[in-house]
């Protein structure tokens, strides 16, 4: 069902599965992520792909009455051993979410709050200059810094919140949804990002949007629902193989807009 | 108003009952609207006006004419051109010293000499036991307003001869500064107020973080499992418990077997022999056991409020539980705990029972000193004066409400005010 990751990857998925309560959200998953590629998480509503990418850096585990079964090794360890700290988890695997939440603070202070929280003993100003260089945001905001975060428009608060992960100097970036919410410039300022970071940085995208998901995107993964309404992964590979010929029908069927 | 013209497709269909039907459907639902919207609007004029009746009836009692009687005629003592402040205080000693009987004069040289006191305090020594003046009947604001003639009849055929009429202000400066007085003219509230403020410091001393911790554990570290709903069942039933059941609560436990602590006979504030438990510290206890409900679920509901987007991105970065409660959660639900702390403790300030229950006396003329100190309240006050016989006491019972309603106002300003600043820092 997958084809065989040309390097090693940071990121492997062992046989997860992932319950809220007695649903079982999500059905054994096996694939894997590879250092600075952009792997994007496709498919319909409710089958699983924002609950993959909370169990990569354990914020799954936030919500009451769940449970996770299986492994995610990073770095070939598995995140879910009982010697992990979740904490240091999702310090070198950061979060964006679909909505823009930036903390009802300054600008200057949503960047460094969790390099600060996390010990960071370099220069602060420094950091919040280079954190929104590498999100384009600094030329739009570095005479506004004490500003607070929540008067900038949609697009600019998400890439705060960007540039706040950034600050925090993890080594994957996970983004749920991260343009739904924005204009199509914001988008597509969004978009170009994704590009820059992935020089430096692992990134797992989910999205709804089958034309971001292919012009972001190095490796895709297609998941669905099953008849029990868990959530499976349907087919994974290069974007162009998931786009232009994928194996499965399910695939091809979604892509050219069929259902979903 | 002018009817839209029906153009095709616009016309209502059959469905729908065709274009007149429609339109009584519409003008039938706009008059259903406009009975809720009367009905709310009634609810809201009934509520106000019952406001407005309580605070003119407080109003009403404060303020008015009292017929006096004066054992002696100021002018008798002072002579026709002076006032009682230009005497000098050898003189007024010498008033004091004639018209009073020797064993009352000693009693006031042994408080503290004659000689010793400023002239403000032996004028008052003469006003309130030379002049003496005695209140024959007093009236309140609306009959002094609206039937002087009936009044000025009164004072003239009926009242004894002497009797003079004034308009009096009950709630005046000296009322709020002067101690409890068996002498309605004379009585003050200056231990009940501090009393009360004792009993607010107390209570929101130990209510605020007892309160505001609870709800943090129980909003943000207990499980959800059947023990924790069972003790989210109780504390928001223990927030319906009558205040009484607080008071015997306080009076069993704060009182009796703390009554060693509670007296302060642990560090010797005082002597084991009469040590009692009865003090302002069992009352601020009591009090705050009795909102500490109040504060939680205030505070839970507070912690709640706050979005899971910002907890979700504070542990996205890194933080830890505390963290994330410490920077994003609590700064972010303040103002609300703040509001309903503060709320909450102006509620237990016009609490009466359960501090009457753990002691509070109702005649006592000796401030608060300090945790261990006997104490009485606003309330306690109010219900004592109340209950007594003489009217010119409603009238002192009035002033005591307006000085409480004013106290617990502007603790409902402070509440409003740092909300507001809180707010305004955190949105700036």
């Amino acid at each position: 069902m997958s084809n065989e990751p040309t390097s090693t990857p940071i990121i492997e998925i062992r046989n997860l599965s992932f319950c809220y309560g007695d649903f079982q959200a999500l059905e054994n998953v096996n694939m894997s992520f590879v250092k600075n590629e952009v792997t994007a998480l496709i498919g319909p509503s409710g089958c699983g792909k924002s609950t993959v990418l909370r169990t990569i850096d354990r914020m799954n585990e936030l919500i009451p009455e769940t449970r996770t079964e299986g492994e995610v090794l990073f770095h070939g360890k598995n995140i879910y051993d009982d010697d992990v700290d979740p904490v240091e988890i999702r310090r070198r695997i950061g979060i964006v979410f679909q909505k823009p939440n930036p903390f009802p603070k300054s600008i200057h202070d949503n960047i460094t709050w969790g390099a600060r929280i996390n010990g960071y003993r370099g220069d602060m100003d420094e950091l919040v200059e280079i954190s929104l260089k590498r999100t384009a945001l600094w030329d739009e905001v570095k005479d506004k810094l004490k500003q607070n975060a929540l008067r900038l428009s949609g697009g600019q608060q998400q890439r705060l919140c960007i540039a706040r992960t950034l600050a925090v100097q993890p080594e994957i970036i996970l983004m749920d949804e991260p343009a739904s919410a924005l204009d199509p410039i914001s988008t597509s300022k969004i978009e170009d990002l994704i590009y820059e970071l992935k020089q430096r940085y692992t990134i797992i995208i989910v999205t709804h949007n089958m034309q971001q998901a292919g012009r972001v995107s190095d490796k895709t993964a297609f998941f669905m629902v099953n008849d029990a309404r868990s959530g499976y992964l349907v087919e994974w590979g290069s974007t162009e193989e998931i786009f232009f010929s994928p194996r499965d029908p399910k695939t091809e069927a979604y892509i050219s807009g069929r259902f979903g | 108003m002018s009817l839209l013209p029906i153009t095709q497709g616009a016309e209502a269909t059959e469905e729908f009952g065709g274009v007149d039907a429609t339109r009584r459907n519409i003008s039938r639902r706009r008059r259903i609207s406009v009975v809720w919207k009367m009905t709310f609007y009634l609810a809201t004029a009934i509520a106000v006006s019952a406001l407005v009746v309580l605070l003119l009836t407080i109003i009403n009692g404060a303020f008015g004419f009292v017929a006096v009687k004066n054992s002696i005629d100021p002018v008798l003592l002072t002579g026709p051109d002076r006032s009682m402040n230009d005497l000098s205080d050898a003189e007024l000693i010498t008033i004091i010293e004639e018209n009073l009987s020797s064993g009352l004069v000693r009693r006031y040289n042994s408080e503290k000499p004659l000689t010793d006191r400023n002239s403000a305090d032996l004028v008052a020594i003469v006003r309130e036991r030379v002049v003496a003046p005695e209140i024959i009947e007093s009236w309140n604001l609306a009959a002094s307003l609206f039937q002087p003639g009936v009044i000025q009849k009164y004072v003239d055929q009926e009242a004894p001869s002497g009797t003079t009429l004034e308009f009096r202000v009950w709630l005046t400066p000296q009322f709020l500064v002067r101690p409890q007085s068996p002498d309605a003219q004379f009585a003050g509230v200056r231990t009940a107020v501090l009393g009360s403020i004792w009993l607010i410091l107390i209570t929101a001393v130990v209510a605020f973080p007892l309160g505001v911790g609870a709800a943090i554990y129980l909003e943000e570290y207990a499980e959800d499992n059947w023990i924790n709903r069972i003790i989210q069942v109780n504390i928001s039933n223990l927030a319906g418990v009558p205040s009484i059941i607080y008071g015997l609560l306080g009076l069993a436990v704060f009182v009796r077997f703390f009554g060693p602590v509670t007296s302060g006979a642990f560090i010797g504030v005082t002597t084991t022999t009469d040590a009692t438990g009865r003090t302002v510290l069992s009352a601020g206890l009591t009090l705050a056991l009795l909102v500490l409900p109040i504060i939680i679920i205030s505070a839970q509901e507070a912690i709640r409020a706050v979005p899971q987007s910002m907890r979700d991105s504070s542990y996205g970065l890194g933080a830890t539980k505390w963290q994330t409660i410490r920077h994003h959660v609590l700064p972010n639900s303040l103002d609300r705990i703040l509001t309903g702390t503060i709320l909450a403790v102006s509620r237990a300030v016009g609490e009466t029972a359960p501090i009457m229950l753990v002691g509070a006396s109702t005649v006592i003329l000796t401030d608060p000193k300090g945790l261990f100190s006997q104490f009485t309240a606003l309330p306690i006050q109010i219900w004592q004066w109340t209950a007594r016989p003489q009217t010119e006491f409603r009238n002192v019972a009035a002033a005591a409400i307006l000085v409480l309603l004013v106290l617990l106002l502007s603790m409902n300003a402070f509440a409003i005010v740092s909300r507001d600043r809180i707010r305004k820092r955190r949105l700036l």
